[in-house]
């Protein structure tokens, strides 16, 4: 009865509520630069951006047309020209199972903070053939693409109890434990991360910016027109008792 | 100064009279503008009429300029809607106008409605006028149910297929009523082309053709008002009610200052909210549409939620359907089951009172049920609230009969 309920990936810590919140700024430009460019090194191997235009990534994080040549266009010719992963379809099909997501709106469609908790969550798993699973989402074909940055860690289980089922237990994920040492600090790679999901919803919604600046000042405008048409009503309504 | 009138209006006379000659344009002007009363102790709940009509031509505007760049195929519509976000100038501002615009249509009927229980506006006169609204509102659902699919993501394709389904629970003709709905054996492309010429053409004519109806029979028989007194019983001596203001410049001058009021709520929503948490735009939609992957949780946007519950609420497919039909109907018959010939709630006894705040309570609450997984508590309690929404009216003859109402006055109460 235990052992069933040992399913792969079932194990009770995969809740949303229970992520971490990522903690990012997406007005911070320098923070998007970061994670633009993490996005490019590491996850466009694989992942295309198809609504998404190098000149517009210029055009919000402040690039010149030089910068983002050298620094963001390998599978581009155009700066007018849309994200693409490197790894075509029908290989991903082979190698994978199935086609990595399109990443425009995955920040939007799942959250940032499930986004950020993925990527801090692989951990070491033999059985897989990736030999990595991850606690966010499990079963996941996905490799572990940052484990240089972030080291090998795997996952400790303990067996608890459930409730009102008498010698029923079921798996809860408990911690993760380091097995091997990152090329950078668990804070850098917190950050890392931070950065590369701050990007990641930038490019959900590029024109967020935009629309908050517009909307200020057509609110403004209102306010000023509702004082004008409330005094309009008044005068007109003075002499009805 | 005479003189100079007298000049300017010749001219004018001289291009009016050529207009009216032809065209009942004054005649129309005065008859439903500067000579058409209505009473003048008007309170908010009189704005949302206006308002519905104001987001219905923001609607129409929007989704002219949405269809400029959408492609309603099932390969492209995704990535045309996303083409308008990212690409099309202002595009952006367009969508957020739409999507919002659907929701808060529905906040502006709900309410609009609501007020005509609170005043008995349905009642005798206004009946007609009453059943055309519904007939609207049946219009409305039908409207936002095939736009919602257009934007072909995860819940716009999964949401269609649950309720398209409900239809197959009718008796006999309910499999090929689904399939003459869907155009295919299951929703595909030729679904998402033929709810595209419903949404962008066929429901919106139909829609201005009831509101201009609604309109007319309105104007017929005048409107009603917060105390529920006909002020055409009381004119003084050039016809005119003595309760009544002339529409323009009076009405007209009072509702765009809601009207703006309006709009500043709404742009706080287009502007800086215009996801609402994953109400007016809900997550699972910037998935594209993917038929081999049934997302957890399938529920439709807010404003059918109160609807769902009830028909979650019964166990079974047909009479579950059966139910959720007959909740969006029974409103239909309101002039016929209320007894009372009291019509403002100002004037009626606690029985209706406490009728008709458990029935808001009730809506409300199958609202918010509508949203959650089903769970055998939230089951229970949809059955309790949907008993307490089918009691408000098939109860209603009863309870409005034995209702003591307080004596209604002859004249508008009016507080200037």
């Amino acid at each position: 009865m235990a052992a069933s309920i040992v399913a792969a990936g079932a194990y009770a810590s995969s809740d949303d509520d229970e992520l971490e919140p990522a903690g990012n700024d997406i007005d911070n430009i320098q923070s998007l630069q970061r994670g633009a460019r993490n996005f490019i090194n590491y996850c466009s191997g694989c992942h295309s951006a198809e609504y998404v235009r190098f000149n517009t990534i210029a055009r919000d994080l402040e690039l010149t047309e030089d910068q983002l040549e050298k620094n963001l266009m390998f599978n581009a010719e155009k700066s007018l020209d849309t994200m693409v992963a490197s790894m075509s379809g029908e290989s991903a099909e082979k190698w994978f199972g199935r086609q990595p997501p399109d990443l425009s709106l995955r920040a939007r469609a799942k959250g940032t903070d499930y986004v950020y908790n993925l990527l801090r969550s692989f951990y070491l798993d033999p059985s897989s053939p990736t030999g990595v699973d991850n606690l966010v989402l499990p079963g996941t074909s996905m490799p572990n693409v940052l484990w240089e940055l972030q080291g090998y860690q795997k996952a400790v289980f303990v067996d608890e109890p459930v409730a009102g089922q008498e010698g029923v237990t079921r798996r809860v994920f408990e911690k993760f434990e380091p097995v091997s040492e990152g090329t950078v600090s668990a804070e850098e790679y917190d950050g890392f991360v931070r950065d590369t999901v701050n990007f990641l919803e930038y490019i959900a919604e590029p024109e967020r910016s935009v629309r908050r600046k517009v909307g200020v000042w057509v609110i403004f405008f209102l306010i000023f027109f509702l004082i004008i048409a409330a005094m309009l009503k008044n005068q007109i309504w003075k002499d009805v008792t | 100064m005479a003189g100079v009138e007298a000049e300017v209006g010749v001219e004018k006379g001289g291009f009016m009279k050529w207009i009216d000659d032809r065209f009942p344009f004054t005649e129309t002007m005065k008859a439903h503008a500067t000579e058409y009363y209505a009473s003048k102790n008007f309170n908010i709940w009189y704005v949302f009429g206006v308002l519905a009509m104001v987001v219905l031509v923001m609607q129409v505007f929007t989704g002219i300029f949405l269809t400029m760049n959408y492609k309603p195929s099932a390969m492209e519509a995704f990535a045309s809607v996303e083409y308008i976000m990212r690409d099309v100038e202002w595009g952006w501002l367009i969508r957020y106008m739409h999507s919002t615009g659907a929701s808060f249509i529905f906040i502006v009927v709900y309410l609009h409605m609501f007020r005509g229980l609170l005043y008995g506006s349905y009642q005798k006169p206004r009946e007609l006028i009453w059943v055309i609204g519904m007939m609207i509102f049946f219009v409305l659902f039908a409207s936002a149910f095939s736009g919602y699919l257009l934007p072909w993501g995860q819940m716009s394709y999964w949401g269609a297929q649950v309720i398209i389904s409900l239809f197959g629970a009718i008796p006999g003709i309910g499999e090929a009523i689904v399939e003459i709905i869907r155009g295919d054996y299951s929703i595909s492309d030729i679904t998402l082309n033929r709810f595209f010429a419903l949404h962008v053409i066929a429901l919106p004519l139909a829609l201005v053709a009831l509101v201009f109806v609604h309109i007319v029979a309105l104007h017929h028989v005048g409107s009603n008002n917060p105390d529920g007194i006909e002020i055409k019983d009381h004119k003084g001596p050039d016809g005119v009610p003595l309760d009544g203001v002339a529409f323009h410049p009076y009405h007209t001058s009072k509702d765009l200052v809601y009207i703006i009021l309006f709009l500043i709520v709404f742009s706080f929503v287009v502007f800086f909210a215009p996801d609402m948490g994953g109400y007016f735009l809900e997550h699972a939609n910037f998935e594209p549409a993917n038929m081999k992957a049934t997302p957890e949780h399938i529920a439709p946007v807010w404003y059918f939620t109160p609807f769902y519950a009830i028909l979650r609420a019964v166990p079974d497919k047909l009479w579950g359907a059966a139910m959720m039909a007959a909740a969006v109907l029974l409103p239909v018959f309101l002039p016929w089951l209320d007894r009372s010939r009291v019509r403002s709630i100002r004037y009626r006894g606690w029985i209706y009172k406490l009728a008709l705040t458990l029935f808001a309570i009730s809506f409300l609450t199958l609202g918010w049920l509508g949203m959650q997984p089903v769970e055998a508590i939230y089951v229970l309690m949809a059955r309790i609230f949907s008993a307490i929404y089918f009691g408000f009216f098939l109860l209603m003859p009863y309870y409005t009969a034995l209702d003591k109402t307080k004596p209604v006055p002859d004249r508008v109460v009016y507080h200037g």
